[in-house]
């Protein structure tokens, strides 16, 4: 089918549909929330946690063009710098659980229980 | 004048604040000239009052407001009329004198400087309570000396037996003060306002509540002024410095249910009934409190038990609607009772502490001062003809028989009564032999001038006190009668025939003259000396047992509270309560070792128990 015939594109100004963001943010967060909980990298769980974060930033990113509202896409740098502090205390974090555990295996970080 | 008022109740509270913030500090000379000159600047100045209602009439100083809720203003102000002149002159000129007697008294002690903030602040609030102008000041005062009252005869609060009668005293005054209290809110709700000018002006509209409103009123006088059935505390009271006994309770606190009465006579001339049960309550209080004084061998318990008495001859005769006769014996009552008191104070003193009547004897020669004016003291009490207590006693015997000739008969055995106790107290302790130690006699010494002034002072009125009221058949002017006048115009005016007047006092000087040959013969010539209280039998033990009332009050109210007070101790609070309390925690501690299990320091859980709850909160909406 041609773009130009598709009436989708002429309204949205879209070059692709907006299901392909819902369904590849989904699938990006899927990945994040079944990598938190199956590794046991800590380093791993981080990135996990940040695959979760920017697949909700594409949607946001998404949707903002999809309705013209700007204001998702502030939503998507707000979301950015916490997500860059979190990852600077996250990081800080693992570095001194690695100097104390020699490793980043989260199973063996069961100190705090009870 | 007006605008010095406020000094008057304000002397004697700077006293009470030097004294008892610094006095500790302060050389005794100085406590005792701050403590003395205080008052003495107040009785000044209630001297001028005095003269200026005299002059000019009431006046009444309004200071400025104290409560104002709503439409409701309370002031603080001062109402000078006849009645609170009357009573600042009775406060201050009687609270001078034994201030400076107190100075000799208690001039070894060492809370001297906290003896005197006591006096000085029961000054104070005796004064409020008399001079303010509604009874929201009244009350204030009221609960000040009852205050005052607990301090002074827990005075010497490391003796235990002490405490436990201020204690006493304190917890029977506020069973009265809860009437007064009540009778205040219901004089509100009735009247709207407590200022005694706006109540005394529609007193006649609401004449339902008046009845309800004088009971309860009168249940407050009978917690200060010691009537049955709130009557046991005063002799205990005497567990407190002599002076005390004198001042408080003989002079002014006692009578300040006299003066609530008075000041409210306005109600209670419109209230019958109120003024029935006062007049029973008050003959039943003399006549028990008299028989009981026959048998006392402390000589403080005599005097007690006769100032009961006598405030009970008092509230028959505002019973009968005699208010300015009440108002005549409260004041030479309170002159002769508080030289009688003093004088206790002066043989206690110069026996080294000893207060049993029965190792007394022949004080005469040592203590000559206090032998005269005891005796003059004695004789007014009597009601020996011409002196002071004769005129007020024979004017309220006269009231009575106006109304009913039981009561004036009861009471005219009273009044002999009194004599009795009264000439067995004296010739026991000033006639005969001595009876104490050896020890004792060697040290008895009359008491210093400071002590001996003030009796001398208060002999002399008591000796010609009496003339202020002079029946009919003596003088067409009864004085007091008159200065009261515009205080009691709701009063009743009986005069009696001549001829009962001079068969009373024929009677009373026969039987008088008897009364002092027959205690004379009796405790003298014979010297019977009264035994100590087990060998007692028949009646003689019933009254020195005091009629076992403090026995009967015992079984029926402080030991049910005492054991309902253990009851709620050991089981509802101990067991009910702290149960509950710890029960919860018990609780709390049971669930968490259950869910305490779940923090078992595996990230993974958390993160599964993470997602698993995002989940089901999912799953929840779209179901719901």
């Amino acid at each position: 089918m041609n773009r130009k015939q598709n009436p989708l594109y002429k309204t949205k100004k879209l070059s692709i549909p907006i299901e392909h963001y819902i369904l590849l943010s989904s699938i990006l967060f899927c990945i994040g929330v079944m990598g938190v909980l199956l590794r046991r990298n800590a380093i791993i769980l981080l990135m996990c946690v940040e695959l979760m974060l920017n697949s909700v930033n594409l949607l946001m990113a998404a949707f903002s063009t999809y309705h013209g509202d700007a204001a998702g896409q502030i939503f998507v740098f707000f979301i950015m710098v916490v997500a860059a502090a979190e990852v600077a205390v996250g990081l800080a974090l693992l570095v001194m659980i690695y100097r104390n555990f020699k490793t980043t295996d989260i199973n063996l970080f069961n100190k705090l229980k009870w | 004048m007006a605008d010095l008022v406020y000094l008057i109740p304000l002397l004697p509270f700077l006293g009470f604040v030097i004294n008892g913030l610094v006095g500790k500090s302060l050389p005794k000379p100085v406590v005792a000239i701050i403590a003395c000159g205080t008052v003495l600047g107040s009785f000044i100045l209630s001297i001028l009052c005095f003269k200026q209602v005299i002059d000019t009439g009431a006046f009444t100083a309004v200071l400025y407001d104290w409560i104002a809720v709503g439409n409701t203003h309370i002031q603080i102000a001062f109402q000078i009329d006849q009645l609170s002149t009357l009573m600042m002159l009775i406060i201050t000129g009687i609270g001078f004198l034994i201030h400076m007697y107190s100075d000799g008294y208690m001039h070894d002690d060492d809370g001297f400087h906290r003896f005197f903030a006591y006096l000085n602040l029961f000054i104070f609030s005796m004064l409020l309570l008399v001079m303010g102008s509604n009874y929201m000041l009244m009350f204030f005062g009221w609960e000040g000396v009852g205050l005052c009252s607990y301090l002074l005869i827990g005075f010497w609060y490391k003796n235990k037996e002490f405490g436990v009668a201020a204690r006493k005293a304190f917890i029977m005054n506020r069973i009265g003060d809860l009437g007064l209290l009540l009778g205040i809110f219901m004089i509100f709700n009735s009247f709207g306002s407590i200022e005694y000018a706006d109540v005394f002006k529609n007193a006649s509209a609401h004449s339902d509540a008046t009845n309800l409103i004088c009971i309860l009123l009168f249940i407050g006088a009978m917690g200060k002024s010691a009537q049955i059935p709130l009557y046991t505390w005063l002799p205990d009271a005497m567990a407190g410095p002599t002076p005390v006994s004198a001042l408080i309770h003989a002079a002014t606190m006692v009578t300040a249910g006299i003066y609530l009465v008075v000041r409210s006579n306005a109600l209670f001339a419109i209230s019958p009934s109120a003024s029935e049960l006062m007049m029973y309550i008050g003959l039943a209080t003399a006549m028990i409190a008299g028989t009981i004084g026959l048998k006392q061998n402390d000589i403080k318990k005599v005097l007690a038990y006769s100032t009961v008495s006598q405030l009970g001859f008092m509230f028959v005769a505002l019973g009968v609607g005699a208010y300015t006769t009440a108002m005549f014996h409260v004041l030479t009552h309170a002159f002769f009772k508080a030289l009688l008191f003093l004088g206790s104070g002066s043989v206690i003193h110069g026996m080294g502490g000893e207060q049993d009547i029965r190792k007394m004897g022949g004080l005469s020669k040592a203590l000559p001062i206090t032998h005269i004016t005891f005796l003059i003291g004695t004789l007014a009490i009597a009601g020996v003809p011409f002196f002071s207590g004769f005129f007020s006693k024979d004017e309220i015997l006269a009231m009575t028989h106006g109304h009913s000739d039981i009561v004036f008969a009861l009471l005219a055995i009273t009044a002999v009564i009194t004599a009795v106790y009264m000439f067995r107290l004296y010739f026991l302790v000033f006639r005969g032999n001595f009876r104490g130690t050896h020890h004792q006699k060697e040290h008895l010494h009359e008491s210093p001038i400071s002590m001996t002034l003030p009796l001398v002072v208060l002999a002399v009125l008591s000796a010609v006190g009496g003339f202020l009221g002079m029946p009919a058949w003596m003088s067409d002017n009864h004085i007091l009668n008159h200065f009261l006048h515009p205080i009691v115009a709701g009063a009743s005016h009986f005069h009696p025939s001549e001829l009962f007047e001079f068969t009373v006092l024929g009677v009373s000087i026969v039987l008088l003259t008897i009364i002092i040959f027959a205690t004379r013969n009796y405790y003298i010539t014979k010297s019977i000396i009264p035994e100590s209280d087990e060998k007692e039998e028949g009646i003689a033990k019933v009254l020195s047992h005091k009629y076992y009332i403090d026995e009967l009050y015992n079984t029926l109210f402080v030991k049910p509270i005492e054991a309902l007070s253990v009851f709620l101790h050991k089981v509802v609070d101990n067991q009910i309560v702290d149960g509950i309390v710890n029960g919860i925690a018990w609780c709390v501690k049971q669930s968490s070792n259950l869910f305490r299990l779940l923090q078992d320091g595996k990230l993974e859980w958390y993160m599964i128990g993470m997602v698993a709850g995002v989940l089901l909160i999912l799953a929840l909406n779209f179901l719901i």
